[in-house]
């Protein structure tokens, strides 16, 4: 099996060598990263090269890289006010609507797109990362001309992170509302969303206005410091 | 000479024939359709965007109201696909217990689509022989998880629990005399496993009068054969998984070609199809019921003789066990966190499929560290299979898009999510 991995992983890096930006195997499975202009070359050759033969495009998926690893927990110490005020007011798009903290200004490329591309007759997967380049319009290729089943994953991508995909045939709104604003999906997005909806019945009609619950969490993210798992490994390194 | 014209019609959202919330808008020339635009969305839920908020253990209750006639199935990914980013195993008991249920699950899967299928096509009948066995599917996970649909069943490090040493039993009532009492309980004197044993020998002449009623029915071959047909190209195209890739006469099953768990150990046939079409596709899940029937069999021989843990004893994942965490200051502490902050995994990103009733449900779960995913796709296989509902239906009669949402076997809980 592990043999077999690394095979595939020359034959990859033969086949596209300056394309790939990185190759990482992981889990047994390998992610290859491709820049938004290689991306349409890179995906044809490995459907229709006979090696890699990949028919099936069996997932695709958005991805906001906004608050990657970052914590919201910043105290040292459980406070009397209770548990959850341990965690920062201002993270986003949990806390408030109003005073949305500044988006970090970010280096590198927010937002991904990843498919997951499979060998039915070679019995492989594989993993395809393209960032997007500009974080204000994230804009990528489509895949439909070599995948039909791109059509709807690309327009359920579109709906919640906002990603154009160029050369779509029909690039619409999937499974948020009619006449719906915003990208949920975003980081930046509120969990409570912006606005409900509700019966009025002097206008007689569905109308939607500001949300009036308070928007809370009840357990903060905590990153990494996890001192459980660190003693354990320091008991494992000791004995 | 009037002048013809195409004219578009509203199908859904409130239609029984629309197994759910599904607004199709068709158009039509007289009747025969050229263009089917379906609106889905109505039953969307945002589960991946609340799971990134909730500790990894959270989710799982969401995932069990995915598909909501296959619910342990979806566990089985999530839970799986934890499991394969922290790198740990669950016991080999608990994974018996895991594809026992998956199968189980696929059987109450197949049974209501069979009933629902046949109801739209215009059997009335069969939805009843099929609910009267998913009663006693749904009596397993009442006796294993404490309720009949959403179990939240399986965690990750294994199964919420063993296997229990008796069924539920009936209660004489207004409603049940004593010898209907008796009747009803026979097969629950004795433990799960002997239930569930009882029930593999009975299953098979189940399915034997489901196929008397349809398979060599003329109604209806006339209403499913050589309707919606995908040739085996345009369904690898399409996305298509499970019982659909198969109906179209490829030979893909993740149980048998990339195998998770103990399905390897397992001994059971894949059905194919050969013309792709709806009639096919309905002699395959027949097919895979009888299938499902004989691996639970196997399961169940196995779990009888095989006694041991089911979840397991890494406390940093799964939680110690109550009584020893009213006696230990360090199950306590394990207890404590778990239940307050959940647990981390490693920073990562992995994609676990599983051959769910439905085709391929796969979980792609991205970690930053922390105690909640950082993202959550779900790949729900009804999605990519109602997304080719246009090229499958164009050219058909009005009457056989019903047969043709019927035979893809579609729920908007998955599709929406």
């Amino acid at each position: 099996m592990e043999d077999r991995i690394r095979q595939f992983c020359t034959d990859l890096q033969r086949a596209f060598t300056s394309r790939l930006q990185a190759l990482d195997i992981g889990r047994g499975e390998i992610t290859l990263t491709v820049s938004a202009q290689d991306l349409t070359g890179v995906m044809s050759q490995l459907h229709d090269t006979s090696g890699f033969g990949f028919e099936q495009l069996v997932d695709l998926s958005g991805i906001d890289y906004l608050e990657f690893g970052v914590g919201e927990w910043n105290t040292e110490s459980a406070t009397s006010s209770g548990f959850s005020r341990g965690a920062q007011k201002a993270s986003f798009g949990r806390f408030t609507f109003e005073d949305i903290p500044p988006a970090r200004a970010l280096e590198e490329p927010r937002f991904a797109v990843v498919y997951h591309l499979l060998s039915v007759s070679g019995n492989q997967r594989l993993r395809i990362k393209a960032f997007c380049e500009d974080n204000t319009l994230p804009m990528l290729p489509s895949m439909c001309d070599i995948w039909s089943s791109a059509n709807w994953y690309e327009r359920e991508a579109f709906d919640l992170y906002g990603i154009i995909f160029e050369g779509h045939p029909d690039l619409r709104r999937l499974l948020t509302d009619y006449g719906f604003t915003g990208y949920p999906f975003r980081k930046d997005f509120p969990l409570v969303g912006h606005v409900e909806v509700r019966y009025d019945p002097q206008q007689k009609r569905v109308i939607y206005q500001p949300v009036s619950i308070e928007p809370r969490i009840s357990v903060p993210k905590v990153i990494r410091d996890d001192y459980r798992f660190e003693s354990a490994e320091q008991e494992e390194d000791d004995a | 000479m009037p002048e013809l014209r195409n004219y578009t019609m509203n199908f859904g959202p409130q239609h029984p024939a629309a197994h759910g919330v599904l607004r199709l808008v068709l158009e039509m020339e007289g009747e025969v359709v050229r263009h089917a635009d379906p609106h889905i969305g109505l039953l969307h839920r945002a589960t991946e965007k609340l799971a990134e908020s909730k500790p990894y253990n959270h989710s799982i209750g969401y995932m069990d109201r995915l598909d909501y006639v296959s619910m342990m199935c979806n566990e089985h990914a999530y839970v799986l696909a934890i499991e394969k980013l922290a790198e740990i195993q669950a016991p080999v008991r608990a994974q018996y217990i895991r594809v026992m249920f998956d199968e189980i699950t696929r059987i109450l899967n197949h049974l209501l689509w069979l009933g629902a299928h046949a109801l739209d096509i215009g059997a009335m009948t069969v939805f009843l022989y099929a609910f009267r066995e998913r009663e006693d599917l749904m009596d397993c996970y009442e006796a294993v998880s404490g309720t009949r649909m959403h179990a939240t069943y399986y965690r990750p490090g294994g199964v919420h629990r063993d296997l229990p040493d008796e069924m539920p039993k009936y209660v004489e009532s207004r409603w049940h005399n004593k010898k209907e009492v008796e009747n009803l309980n026979r097969a629950r004197t004795g433990s799960l496993l002997d239930f569930i044993e009882d029930f593999t020998h009975r299953f098979p002449s189940c399915v034997d009068e489901y196929e008397t009623l349809l398979t060599e029915n003329r109604i209806w071959k006339q209403r499913t054969v050589d309707i919606g047909i995908v040739s085996p190209e345009r369904a690898l195209q399409l996305g298509f998984t499970g019982p659909m890739l198969r109906g179209s006469g490829i030979e893909w099953d993740l149980r048998r070609k990339q195998p998770y768990e103990v399905y390897r150990h397992l001994d059971f046939q894949i059905p194919v199809g050969v013309n792709g079409d709806c009639y096919d596709r309905y002699l395959v899940r027949i097919e895979e019921m009888r299938q499902s029937n004989v691996i639970i069999r196997q399961c169940v021989d196995w779990l009888r003789t095989h006694p041991g843990p089911v979840m397991t004893d890494n406390h940093k994942i799964a939680p110690p066990e109550r009584e020893q965490m009213k006696m230990g200051m360090e199950e306590l502490i394990h207890h404590f966190k778990l239940f307050t902050e959940g647990y981390c995994l490693p920073q990562g990103e992995v994609y676990c499929a599983i051959e769910h009733p439905k085709g391929e449900l796969g979980i792609y779960l991205v970690s930053d560290g922390a105690n909640k995913p950082y993202r959550l796709k779900i790949r729900a296989p009804g999605f990519a299979h109602l997304a080719a509902l246009d090229e499958m239906s164009r050219g058909h009669m009005l009457a056989d898009v019903v047969a043709i949402i019927g035979s893809q076997d579609i729920v908007f809980g998955e599709i929406d999510r």
